[in-house]
Order: structure tokens, then C-alpha cells, then sequence
């Protein structure tokens, strides 16, 4: 091996993060914390691809950062959760598609709440524009093939655009036919967020310097698991609608309802928890340009469970009509700014954690 | 600050490892203690926050530790590296007392985690800290904290007033202002001097001042001095430190871990010269390494150069600064400062006496050189395979040897016998028990034996 590969970044941060890691190689005190440290470790020297997988296996725990021997003033100035959040973010623009969107609701707040008026005007204009139809429930306001005719583009085409950025994701990092051990490794990290566990369950830094704690693990596997129930409940209803003929409003004790009205109360405390520790974290310790698009975003998702469990307890009075604009309108811009804002983050870090558990096995 | 014009049970100087257990054990019993720092927060800790293990005996598996680590054997791995440069009683003391400190660690935060990649050799003896010595010392500052514990930073302490053997205060600079801090005991805990280049040159001669310092600034031994002129017993060799070689380009201070370089049992080591001066490959790094120091510091400018082939780049672990690398051997030493001629006669002549054989990188393989002097008596290879690779080596100093005299309560011993009140832990007193060399790990668990005695005994006086 040679130390004069002519290993040219294709951008400071590339550069900067290239630095920071040669000097963590060579410390390994971090080991224990997370998977990202053993995964250096495997190496010598760091390529681009190298570096933008480390970048996106992190989940920003923090600990390597308050353990360090090497954070400012010290003249070797490591900021490892810094400076690979930067890495992540530029990856993410770098591999998104189409290209016109890249970055456009990731780093500041105010596209995303523009993005949202949009999203509830169009609602808006909908609900007031279209007559009265012969449905129950909503689609006494907007009628089922209508939604279907919003939504179903509108949620598969960020699908289509967030495969095309994991499929450009895959080829830069080395990636390798995937088994379902992999997946497994990956999954199981998910579940139980097991890289802001310090290692040892103690948790990640965050909210409250270099003390540990659960609570951005808990808050956040509020909002992941509320999400999930959430489109658990939408696709149930959508089943029972096509192959039950079992039409909405559906009763509370039914499975859209059950699952809807969990998962709305976990996305909406969740994401408020998240917003408040966030407000008490050092933003330098993350992407400091991205900190407004990932607030707003926070709050976006907060928004769009909160809307729907009001929704729900407006049932029966004049709010339901404004109310399901709301709500739907939240829904829709969610959607659409997926493969562009912080929510991909989710996606590139389960292709991460799939990456790196063909390394290991 | 106005806090500070109380009478303290216990002032604590220093800010690291011993420091922060004889604080927490004084204050869990109740006593009201001051933490002095003379390091900013960002710097807190000493050398405590470039440590990575703990040295524990244990009778069975413990924690993180594997199999079993008995006195008799911790002890003997002391006398070997201190060539009896000990006191046994005391050394017993530390080796005894670390078994029942780890779980102790645990409890007040500290977190432990099986050893590093590249250190498997230390599994059963030493215990790792999660995130290192700046994780443990930020789970003792949170411990003590919680306790109700006052730290104060960059308060440097510059007297200790001691009358008869009876302490009173301290003089200290808080941010620029002389203060006098009363208390009713102390704990010194503040470090050796090996950050004072001045000192050691007066010790070690005027090529100290090329020392590289691996630790932190803030050990400029201003209390060991004070306690020295006013009269207190000393141990350990005033003109001796502990020394590895490390990369030459390395911070002035603070360097700590990523500074080391392990290529030297692969490489031929040149001084300024470019002549060999020693065996680079008489045993296995890990066993070698603390006398490099020493040997490059006794070369001219203190300097020295570890040369390698391709064939060895990948057979140790990485450092932070990439080597200096030609395509030619006259090129390297051009590259390196030296001279390139005389660096490609010292080669080949080094290749001319190496013989056939297997080259093992992890164990002796008794490949070695003949007819040449000094030998080379393990993992010798010619050196011939482009691109060729140059480290700059030069000594880096981790702690120094004297310090104060302590007894088994970890008091300190005055002209007048011990004194009423005054007690040391960490390396302001280590060299009663590590006279000598270096015992991975073992500086930790001096200074948290007697850090934890220190603390226990402050208390149990003034309470």
C-alpha cells in the first residue's frame, strides 16, 4: 500500500473529515461507543465512499466527542460528530434525485414552512372548492378516489427518488449483494436505536453535556415507532377497503383507529420531546447548517400527528372540514420533501447499518 | 465566589484521577470539599485524561477482566520494570486495594469496556475505560457534582501554608487574583513537573528543553516544589522521567496516545548521524518501547529516524502523522534532514547482514542480522522494497520520579515527622512505588488507591 494515492476530496468537508478520522485511527479509545469507531478501525486509509458510509452510520450519540483528548483548544480540534453530520448532509444532496431538489428543504427551516402553506392551501382549496359528496366521514369533504389520486403519487414518487439516492448510496460505498443476515444486523440496530446506547445502554450526550441519558434514544423511537403505526394504519384501511369492501369512517375499536390513534400520540410526544432536547443541545456537536431544516422538520412530523389526532377528536363539528385540510395538507408535504429533507436521513442510515454488517460478517 | 471564604473540611488540590476519589470519598462522608484545578474546564483532568486502563488484581473474572491477575504475579510485573525500585509495602497496599476499586469505579459512573483493538495483551490485567481517561474523568466530575463537591478551574495554586506541620490554607491565583482558601485538611494531588522544560533541563541537562512534553502543560510541579522547600520528605530519582519515543512532529504538549509510533522493531533506527545506535528488534514492542525514549534522547538533538520499506507499512498501527515517504533511499534522508549518502551506507550494509528466514511480525522470530554492530537480533529484513518510508523520532516525557514521601495512610512526612493534616495521591507521590520504568496501567491505580485513602483518612480527621 502506498501513502501516495492521490486521493483528491471533492470538498473541504471530505478533507476535514479525512483528518479527523486518520487521527481517531490512531487514538481508538472510542471503540466501545457505537459501530462507527470498529469500522475504522478495518481500515488505514479513508476514500470518499469510505468516509461517506462512516458519516452515515453515525447516529450523532455524541459521546465520542466529550471523550476525546482532542476537541478544541487542543490544536488537533476533533469534532467527530460535527463534522461527519456535515458529511451526511452533503451526501445526501450529492446522491438525491433529481438534482433540482437536492438540499432544498435540509438545511433551513423557512423552504419547509413555505413548502407546508403550499401543501395546506392546496387542501384548503380542495375542501372548499369540491362539493359536498355522498361519502361518510372525510370523504363526506374529499372523496376517496380523489385522495387516492393525491396520494398515492404523492407518496410513491419520493419513494421512486429516495431509491434512485440509495442505489447511487450503494455503488459509493462498496456495497454487496445484500443476505438476510444483513438485513437482520441492520433492523435490530433500528429497533432498539442501538448506536445511541453509549455501548452499554447508558445512552447518548445531548441534552445535558457530557452526562448520558435515554431520552433522545426514547423520544426518538417515539416518533419512529408512532410513524410507523401511523402508515400501519393507513395501509390496514386501505386493505380493508380494497379486499374487505369495509369502508371508512371505521369504528375505535377498529384496526386503522387503534393504530392510527397510538401512533399519532407517540409521533406527536415524541417530536415535541425531541424539539425541547434539541433546544438544550450544543448545536456545534451536530450540522450546525442544518439546524433550522431539521427543527423544522422535527416539528413538521409533530405537526402531522398532532393534526390527525385533533382531526380525530373534532369528529362530528364544523372543525372537521378545515381541520382535515390541516391535517392532509401536513400529510402531503411530509411526503413530497421526504428524499430531500432530514426524514431520508432514516433510509441512508438503515443502508449504513446494512453496509457495515457485510464488513463485519 | 464568595463561596470561597469558607472554611473547608477538605481543600483538594489538582484536578485529575486522585484528586477526583480522594474528593468523592470525602464527600460522601460528609465532609465539605474544594477542588482546585489549575487547568480550564476544557483541559481538566492532568494526565488522567490521556489514560486508557486501569491496573486491577482480581481472583477471578472481574468486570471486563478475564481469568485471574494475583498479587504475587502483579507484583512481580512491578518489580521486573522497576528493577526493585519500590516500596514493597506500600506497592502491596496499591496491588491489593485495586481489586475492590473497580466495582467501587463503577459505581461512582465510571464505565469499563473489554481491551482495544491491538492491546489483547493487556485483556487480563488491565481494565479499559468506555471513551477512555476523559470519560472517567468527566463520571468523576458529575459524581462529584451530584455530591455537592466545589471545582474551581484555572485556580493555580502557588503556596501551601503549612506551620508546624499543621495545615491551614492555600494561596492559589483564581483567574489572574491571589486568594487565600482556607481548610481544615488537604489532599495534594496535583502531578509531577514534567511540564516544567526549565526543571527538567536543571535535572536532566540542557536537551530536556527538546523533549516533547505527552501529557498535559499544567504539571509544572509548583506544589511539589513548595512542599520541597518547606521541608517535605521526598522519594524518587529528581533527576529522572519517563520517556517513550514518539513521532517528532507531535505537539509540544499534550500529544497523548496518537503520538506513539510502533514501527521500530520493523524499521532500522538512525540518529542525526545517520548511523544506528541500538537493536531495534531485542524484543517485543510492547516490552521496548518505554526505553526509546531514553536511547533517542541520549543521541545528538535528541532526534532520531525509524526507516522502513513498503514491506513494512501495514505491520503496526497507524499514527496520526503520516511518514515521509521517496522513492529512493538518498531521497528519504534528503526528505528527513539527513544525509542521504551516508543514510544509504548505514542500509546497505544493515541489508548486506541480513540472513534468509520466516519473518514473523507478532512474536521473536530470530530474524536477525550477522556481522554488524549493534545487531538487529529479531525481524530483521533488508530494506529494499520502494516506496521507502522515514518516521522522526524523539523523546516524549509521560511523568517524572520525585515526589513525596507518603505512608500507608497516604500522609505526607515533614521535617518534623508526619504531618497533622496534609496527605498526597496520584503521581505527586508515585514514586514510592514505581521508582522506576513504567507498568502499564499501574499509574491509574496508585493514584486511585491512594486518591480513595487520602480522601477517607482527610474526612475521618476533621469529621
Amino acid at each position: 500500500m502506498s501513502y501516495e494515492i492521490p486521493i483528491l476530496p471533492k470538498s473541504n468537508t471530505l478533507a476535514e473529515a479525512r483528518r479527523q478520522v486518520e487521527i481517531c485511527n490512531a487514538c481508538r479509545y472510542c471503540e466501545g461507543y457505537c459501530a462507527v469507531f470498529p469500522a475504522i478501525t478495518r481500515q488505514r486509509a479513508f476514500a470518499d465512499g469510505d468516509l461517506t458510509q462512516l458519516a452515515n452510520l453515525c447516529h450523532n450519540c455524541q459521546g465520542c466527542y466529550h471523550a476525546c483528548q482532542y476537541t478544541a483548544p487542543h490544536e488537533f480540534a476533533l469534532n467527530l460528530p460535527g463534522i461527519l453530520a456535515d458529511v451526511r448532509q452533503e451526501s445526501w444532496d450529492e446522491y438525491a434525485w433529481p438534482q433540482a431538489f437536492a438540499g432544498r428543504f435540509q438545511r433551513r427551516g423557512t423552504p419547509i414552512a413555505l413548502a407546508l402553506v403550499v401543501g395546506l392551501a392546496l387542501l384548503f382549496a380542495l375542501v372548499t372548492a369540491l362539493p359536498a359528496t355522498d361519502g361518510l366521514g372525510f370523504y363526506a369533504f374529499v372523496s376517496h378516489s380523489l385522495m387516492i389520486a393525491i396520494f398515492a403519487p404523492a407518496f410513491l414518487a419520493p419513494m421512486v427518488a429516495i431509491g434512485v439516492g440509495l442505489r447511487r448510496y450503494w455503488c459509493a460505498v462498496g456495497g454487496q449483494p445484500i443476505r438476510f443476515a444483513h438485513l437482520r444486523h441492520a433492523v435490530s440496530a433500528v429497533a432498539t436505536m442501538r448506536n445511541l446506547g453509549g455501548g452499554q445502554g447508558q445512552g447518548c450526550n445531548f441534552e445535558d453535556g457530557d452526562r448520558f441519558s435515554n431520552k433522545r434514544r426514547i423520544a426518538h423511537q417515539l416518533v419512529m415507532y408512532g410513524f410507523l403505526l401511523c402508515f400501519a394504519a393507513t395501509s390496514s384501511a386501505t386493505l380493508m377497503h380494497y379486499l374487505l369492501d369495509i369502508q371508512a369512517p371505521y369504528e375505535i375499536f377498529s384496526l386503522p383507529k387503534l393504530l392510527g390513534l397510538t401512533g399519532g400520540l407517540m409521533m406527536s410526544v415524541g417530536a415535541l420531546w425531541l424539539v425541547m432536547l434539541k433546544r438544550r443541545a450544543d448545536r456545534k456537536l451536530g450540522s450546525v447548517r442544518a439546524w433550522g431544516g431539521e427543527m423544522a422538520f422535527v416539528l413538521l412530523l409533530g405537526l402531522t400527528g398532532f393534526t390527525g389526532l385533533w382531526l380525530y377528536a373534532a369528529t362530528g363539528t364544523p372543525l372537521v372540514a378545515p381541520l382535515l385540510a390541516l391535517h392532509l395538507g401536513a400529510v402531503l408535504t411530509f411526503f413530497l420533501i421526504t428524499p430531500y429533507s432530514k426524514m431520508v436521513h432514516g433510509f441512508y442510515r438503515l443502508a449504513a447499518l446494512v453496509r457495515d454488517a457485510q464488513s463485519i460478517t | 465566589m464568595t463561596k470561597l471564604n469558607a472554611l473547608w473540611d477538605l481543600v483538594v488540590v489538582g484536578g485529575g484521577n486522585a484528586a477526583l476519589c480522594a474528593a468523592i470519598e470525602a464527600a460522601e462522608l460528609g465532609a465539605s470539599v474544594v477542588i482546585l484545578e489549575g487547568a480550564p474546564r476544557d483541559y481538566r483532568g492532568g494526565n488522567s485524561r490521556h489514560t486508557r486502563n486501569f491496573r486491577c488484581m482480581h481472583q477471578g473474572p472481574l468486570s471486563v477482566l478475564t481469568d485471574i491477575y494475583e498479587e504475587e504475579e502483579y507484583f512481580d510485573d512491578l518489580l521486573r520494570v522497576t528493577k526493585g525500585e519500590t516500596d514493597e509495602h506500600l506497592a502491596r497496599l496499591a496491588i491489593r486495594t485495586s481489586e475492590s476499586c473497580l466495582p467501587w469505579m463503577e459505581k461512582q459512573g465510571v464505565r469499563f469496556q473489554p481491551s482495544l483493538s491491538g492491546t489483547l495483551s493487556l485483556s487480563r490485567t488491565n481494565a479499559f475505560f468506555l471513551g477512555g481517561g476523559k470519560a472517567l474523568v468527566n463520571a468523576y466530575y458529575n459524581r462529584a457534582a451530584d455530591l455537592g463537591v466545589t471545582v474551581i478551574y484555572e485556580a493555580q495554586v502557588t503556596h501551601v501554608d503549612i506551620q508546624d506541620g499543621v495545615f491551614s490554607g492555600v494561596t492559589c491565583d483564581i483567574a489572574g487574583v491571589t486568594q487565600l482558601i482556607e481548610g481544615k485538611s488537604v489532599v495534594l494531588a496535583s502531578g509531577g513537573f514534567q511540564a516544567d522544560l526549565e526543571w527538567l533541563a536543571r535535572a536532566w541537562g540542557p536537551a530536556a528543553k527538546n523533549f516533547l512534553i505527552r501529557g498535559t502543560p499544567y504539571n509544572r510541579g509548583v506544589v511539589l516544589k513548595d512542599m520541597i522547600d518547606q521541608g517535605a520528605e521526598t522519594v524518587g530519582d529528581p533527576t529522572q522521567c519517563h520517556a517513550v519515543a514518539i513521532d517528532g512532529r507531535a505537539p509540544k504538549y499534550d500529544g497523548g496516545i496518537v503520538t506513539r509510533l510502533d514501527c521500530v522493531p520493523f524499521s532500522i533506527v538512525v540518529n542525526r548521524d545517520g548511523q544506528r545506535f541500538y537493536d531495534e528488534g531485542e524484543d517485543v514492542w510492547p516490552k521496548r518501547y518505554a526505553i526509546w525514549g531514553r536511547l533517542v534522547a541520549a543521541q545528538p538533538d535528541q532526534v532520531a529516524y525509524s526507516i522502513i520499506d513498503t514491506k513494512s507499512i501495514d505491520a503496526f498501527m497507524p499514527s496520526v502523522f503520516p511518514p515521509i515517504q521517496a522513492d529512493t533511499i538518498e531521497g528519504l534522508g534528503q526528505k528527513l534532514g539527513i544525509s542521504g549518502t551516508v543514510l544509504k551506507s548505514t542500509v546497505e550494509a544493515f541489508n548486506a547482514a541480513c540472513q534468509e528466514g520466516m519473518f514473523h511480525g507478532n512474536e521473536l522470530d530470530g530474524l536477525t542480522t550477522k556481522g554488524l554492530t549493534p545487531s538487529k537480533t529479531n525481524w530483521a529484513r533488508p530494506i529494499t522494497q520502494a516506496p521507502f518510508y522515514g518516521y522522526e523520532l524523539r523523546p516524549g516525557v509521560t511523568f517524572t520520579y520525585l515526589g513525596l514521601k507518603v505512608d500507608e495512610t497516604a500522609r505526607v512526612t515533614g521535617a518534623g515527622g508526619r504531618m497533622k493534616n496534609v496527605w498526597a495521591a496520584g503521581e505527586i507521590m508515585a514514586g514510592s512505588i514505581l521508582g522506576q520504568g513504567y507498568l502499564a496501567g499501574f499509574g491509574m491505580t496508585i493514584g486511585t488507591v491512594f486518591g480513595r485513602i487520602a480522601g477517607k483518612e482527610a474526612a475521618a480527621h476533621v469529621l
